[in-house]
């Protein structure tokens, strides 16, 4: 049984309110924190050794020492809920099930950073979960934990909710950062970086839900403590979102000591694959991050166990290896394509390009035509090189790192995968009859159009 | 006449305060969301206009905003829409048989909105219900773990609301 300490109370009926929340320990770690210095919070955050937990895995404590204090100019935290990784559900779990954690989370950091005006942007489609943060919010103001000198120290503080509107860029922080200033949502040039010019101009800190939750149990136990969780610099635990081909799809909370088979087999995860069928092939960490064949995902090149943290899931490169990155674990059974997987993956971020920057605008419609003739019997051996070509053209040749996003599953895909790619060209009949889906229902020539 | 009612400018004002003296620009999604929900569920040039005016914006700074996010309609929708996503996730679950059940029950296909103006069917990419696959987006809500006896009840469900509506 893993340690939980983010999600071990989510099971208690109405913990979603103030008061169960506060009769179970909550907002000790807000207390504490109003005791403490501002710079000692930030220094308990880096001795935790927490890390992003929105998808590059940055360590928080530093991101926060980045952050500018010239005199006179507000500083602003943010919190990124924009979740919107194929495969992430993790966030909006937390925010549903156990919001004042997260404006726990927020009080503290708001406090730590030295900011008065705090935000949590939103994407557009949870909005559901815009009411229930505001109710959070207006129950920690009635109870004097926000709005105007908290709990007696002089530090004032109001969080807003801001709703998105459907883009999946929003979730870059500086995408996010002109969003909030109601644009288009496209990526800044860095530097300079938020840290120094951010929200209007001013430094600020954009920081993912799970990130700022998890500086409640930091606070409460120290970070030493915390830093003891986990294997190396993976510590603490991490919340998994596991879906595709599974028993038991949803959100698992893991201190970073279990292997992947682990996870993948067991009965406290996510329970085996369905009808006893073989495992494939998985994306361990939100879709943008490389798909692993069944014997590299559950043992390194090296052959080693691999374990579900950062290091090991990265261990070998891009070339044997994949990323932690958001934690979204997408899971494909043996009967599953790889070659449609990556067709609807390569569809996702031609959607979601902002069209800033010309390799990654038209490169990523150029790979979802290639995939999709490939898919439906119209494709040529030569492609599978073309489309080699393309992604490696994207990949960082572009502002923000949705380029990048966009060439990893499909040069993953190709690496691993090429024989399926080989096939559907030598047997085009045979690809556009394929039958996918639950029942054969569809034709789906007419549904991607 | 596109104009919010004291209600609502009431809902706009307080948008508005979520942001420093000078900042309202930021109100615009927001408050576009408000006026797309208000005014007959999409966004007319006459509604951005209107939409520009309150927050003292330039009309192009509005457009650019509602063109940009795919949560806005800029042309005008059934009354029901089934926002089905079809991302790798859902895929793997069978999105597609889901989308293709639901558009020939309506006669309708993806980007297109039934004769009787009730049912828009659009296919959209993940919504972060990856775990719940297949699922769909109606109103405010999501509809998860989709089977084809689910969606029959879900149209069932929205010509019954609409009968009573009317």
């Amino acid at each position: 049984m893993g340690k939980k300490i983010l999600i071990d109370k989510v099971h208690i009926p109405g913990i979603r309110g103030y008061e169960v929340y506060r009769r179970e320990g909550g907002y000790a770690a807000a207390e504490k924190a109003f005791k403490m210095a501002p710079a000692d919070i930030v220094e308990e955050v880096k001795k935790s050794g927490l890390r992003g937990r929105g998808g590059a895995g940055f360590p928080a404590g530093m991101k926060w020492s980045f952050l500018a204090k010239p005199e006179g100019v507000p500083r602003y935290l943010v919190c990124n809920a924009d979740e919107s990784e194929p495969g992430t559900f993790k966030d909006r779990y937390l925010m549903e099930f156990l919001p004042h954690l997260l404006i726990e989370g927020l009080i503290i950091s708001s406090f730590a950073l030295g900011s008065n005006r705090t935000y949590i942007y939103i994407r557009g489609e949870y909005s559901w979960i815009v009411d229930i943060l505001e109710e959070a919010i207006a129950e920690a103001n009635t109870n004097g934990f926000l709005g105007k000198n908290i709990l007696g120290t002089g530090f004032d503080c109001q969080i807003y909710v801001q709703r998105g509107a459907g883009a999946y860029i929003c979730g870059e922080e500086t995408a996010l950062l002109e969003s909030l200033e109601g644009k288009r949502g496209n990526p800044r040039i860095k530097p300079p970086f938020p840290a120094v010019k951010g929200l209007w101009d001013c430094p600020t800190v954009v920081n993912n839900v799970e990130t700022l939750a998890a500086v409640v149990p930091i606070l409460n136990m120290g970070g030493d403590a915390y830093a003891k969780i986990g294997i190396g610099k993976s510590t603490g635990t991490k919340l998994i979102s596991a879906c595709g081909n599974i028993n038991k799809p949803g959100v698992y909370e893991i201190d970073m000591t279990i292997s992947v088979e682990e996870f993948i087999y067991s009965e406290e995860y996510c329970g085996g694959i369905p009808n006893g069928k073989k495992l494939k092939a998985c994306i361990p960490g939100g879709s943008s991050v490389p798909i692993l064949p069944a014997n590299l995902l559950l043992t390194t090149a090296k052959g080693e166990k691999r374990m579900m943290t950062y290091e090991s899931l990265s261990d070998g490169g891009f070339a044997t290896g994949s990323m932690m990155g958001s934690g979204g674990f997408i899971v494909l059974d043996e009967d599953q394509c790889v070659v449609r997987n990556t067709l609807t993956l390569a569809r996702f971020y031609r959607h979601e390009s902002c069209g800033q920057c010309s390799p990654c605008r038209e490169g990523t419609g150029w790979m979802e035509k290639i995939l999709h003739n490939i898919e439906y019997g119209k494709g040529k051996m030569s492609d599978i090189d073309l489309l080699w070509d393309i992604q490696r053209k994207i990949e960082g040749n572009t502002i923000c790192p949705l380029g990048d996003a966009a060439a990893w599953p499909v040069a993953a895909a190709i690496r691993h995968f090429r024989d399926e790619f080989e096939w559907h060209v030598m047997n085009p009949q045979e690809s556009q009859q394929r039958n996918y889906g639950l029942a054969g229902y569809a034709n789906p020539r007419e549904v991607l159009v | 006449m596109v104009e919010f009612s004291s209600d609502k400018m009431k809902e706009v004002q307080r948008i508005i305060e979520f942001y420093p003296e000078g900042k309202q620009k930021s109100a615009v999604i927001p408050v576009l969301h408000l006026a797309q929900q208000e005014f007959g569920g999409w966004l007319s040039s006459a509604t951005m206009d209107y939409v520009a005016s309150l927050l003292k914006l330039e009309p192009i700074e509005v457009y650019e905003v509602a063109t940009f996010y795919s949560m806005y309609n800029l042309k005008p929708v059934g009354k029901y829409m089934f926002e089905v996503c079809h991302t790798g996730p859902c895929m793997l679950n069978g999105s597609d048989d889901i989308i293709a059940y639901i558009g020939e029950k309506l006669n309708i296909k993806p980007g297109q909105t039934s004769a009787d103006g009730l049912f828009t069917l659009k296919t959209v990419e993940c919504l972060g219900a990856c775990g719940y696959a297949p699922m769909m987006q109606l109103g405010k809500n999501y509809r998860e773990h989709l089977t084809k006896e689910k969606c029959d009840a879900i149209i069932e469900e929205c010509r019954k609301n609409s009968s009573m509506n009317n």
